[in-house]
């Protein structure tokens, strides 16, 4: 029991610490939000009369939920693979020699990084109500909550289970083009589910972020392709792992 | 009773060989000094005593415990303070103490007196709630020391504590851990490639070269083993070589260490 205490009192100063970190930084919540509001007014603009024509109705209420999957895997995947920051600058050595299990400090980062991802997915969703966005309920909006933290829980744990193998920033572009780019362009964030060819559908099947951004806009918006049921466990499944084996990567590391 | 053992201990970076064999004991409450050019391996033998690394061969044993079986039991006995930056620049100073003593379990209440205590101790009691970032390397490296004294440990490591501090920080330092070695009977095994400090402040001293122990007791003993009136000249006839004549490149890093800290 006082172990329990002693854990949980070590996820929250990790999480606290996170949270810090993001708040002081002014320049990472600006950086972060520019992409988002770039694709919203691009896509939502230039797109949606296309959209329109082709008989898929709004393009905004069908790109924002995509949208705000967005700004929440990439937030998740840097703040998962600030490790090799930590790493260059000292200081995980420091959490590194800590008397607690190696996970718990992993446990720590990741609800820190999630949780600062999710509030930038809320920040998100509300530009988007600025440039039009209407969600269908707002009785919903819990459940679309749900999706939203577990989309960034998957990404940072993920992020960091990457990050734990990793000595410096060298692959960063690499994991950035050929690992957040293709899991998000394959996910049903931009264009509908239906009637795509067969591979391109299996991979969008097998991508974890399908779920999530269906999740999304199943509660915002209504229209799903999957169910919130099969959505959700999926998404559980995917976190778990990414857990899993985060922490059992980070607790690897050797400095 | 004996704080550190250690057998046949070996560390190997793919071909490279860091530390090679080394066998020896640091008894509790003694200043222990760890000296050696730069590149001799100390680094890496304390990351090993510290369960930041794997150990290729042989075994330690730090306060009783198995750092590859029992790391958090090794863990709560030590102390360190890293021979590189590790503090989190974007946290206070007291941010930084107080993230440590949470991490250590250190209750409430002693935390924020114990916390306030060091600060004033390293003269940082003004600075306490300035980012980190501000700082120059002297007050940075101040603060690591609080922070490695912050949980009271039963052994404290130091890689090069002193590197690039100006003596009177340096002296400042050296007598509070005197202070602490004497009323509290803590451990200290402190590594160093300044002569003068491991001879004034040690024990005892261990030599280490190219990853081996070339000799190990007081610095009396060396002296008299080695017909040597100084340390120097000590470890000029044990080494073959004098401790400055490290490779230019690691002079020149030293240079610049030294540069930043004085900031
Ligand atoms: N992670 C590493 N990978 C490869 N070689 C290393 C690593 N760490 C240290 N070394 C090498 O091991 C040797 C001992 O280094 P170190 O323990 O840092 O020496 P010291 O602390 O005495 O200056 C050096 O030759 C160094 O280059
Ligand atoms: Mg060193």
């Amino acid at each position: 029991m006082e172990k329990i205490t002693q854990y949980a009192k070590v996820i929250y100063i990790l999480w606290l610490r996170q949270l810090k970190r993001y708040s002081r930084s002014r320049a990472r919540m600006i950086g972060s939000l520019a992409q988002p509001v770039l694709f919203l007014v691009a896509l939502g603009f230039g797109f949606g009369p296309i959209y329109q024509k082709a008989g898929g109705g709004n393009y905004i209420q069908f790109i924002a939920p995509g949208i705000i999957a967005m700004s929440i895997i990439f937030t998740a995947m840097f703040n998962g693979i600030e490790v090799i920051y930590d790493r260059q600058f000292g200081f995980l050595k420091e959490t590194l020699v800590a008397p607690v299990p190696r996970w718990t400090i992993m446990l720590g980062r990741t609800f820190g990084g999630a949780t600062v991802a999710t509030l930038q997915g809320m920040v998100v969703f509300c530009i988007a109500l600025l440039v039009g966005f209407r969600p269908e309920s707002v009785l919903m909006l819990p459940v679309a909550l749900v999706f939203m933290a577990l989309i960034a829980f998957f990404f940072t744990a993920f992020g960091t289970a990457i990050a734990s193998r990793m000595e410096d920033m060298q692959a960063f572009p690499l994991i950035i083009n050929f690992l957040i780019m293709p899991l998000f362009f394959l996910s049903g964030a931009l264009f509908p589910l239906n009637g795509l060819p067969k591979t391109v559908q299996t991979i969008i099947y097998a991508n974890p972020l399908s779920y999530g951004v269906d999740g999304i806009r199943g509660a915002l918006s209504t229209q799903m392709h999957f169910t919130f049921r099969l959505d959700f466990l999926v998404l559980l499944a995917f976190t778990a792992l990414a857990l899993a084996l985060g922490s059992y990567l980070f607790s690897k590391i050797e400095v | 009773m004996n704080m550190i053992e250690v057998t046949h201990l070996g560390k190997k970076f793919d071909d490279i060989t860091a530390v090679d064999d080394i066998s020896f004991n640091v008894v509790k409450g003694e200043i222990f000094a760890f000296l050696g050019p730069n590149g001799a391996g100390k680094t890496t033998t304390i990351k090993m005593f510290t369960t930041l690394l794997q150990p290729t061969s042989g075994s330690i044993l730090v306060n009783g415990f198995d750092p590859a079986t029992q790391p958090n039991d090794v863990r709560r006995s030590f102390g360190i303070i890293f021979q590189d930056p590790s503090l989190d620049d974007e946290l206070t100073a007291f941010e930084n103490l107080e993230f440590h003593g949470v991490l250590y379990d250190v209750p409430k209440k002693i935390r924020r007196a114990r916390i306030n205590e060091l600060l004033q101790l390293v003269e940082l009691e003004k600075r306490r709630d300035d980012l980190v970032k501000e700082f120059s390397g002297g007050m940075k490296r101040r603060l690591e020391i609080a922070r490695g004294l912050l949980h009271h440990p039963q052994i404290i490591f130091l890689d090069e504590p002193t590197l690039g501090l100006d003596p009177q920080t340096r002296n400042h330092l050296w007598n509070y851990i005197k202070d602490m070695n004497q009323k509290e009977g803590i451990t200290v095994f402190f590594s160093t490639h300044y002569m003068e400090e491991a001879d004034r402040m040690a024990d005892r001293i261990a030599i280490i070269d190219n990853g081996e122990i070339v000799a190990e007791g007081t610095a009396q003993l060396l002296k008299e083993q080695t017909a040597s009136a100084t340390l120097e000249d000590a470890f000029l006839k044990l080494t073959g070589k004098a401790i400055r004549e490290e490779g230019a490149k690691g002079i020149d890093k030293l240079r610049t260490m030294r540069h930043v800290w004085k900031r």
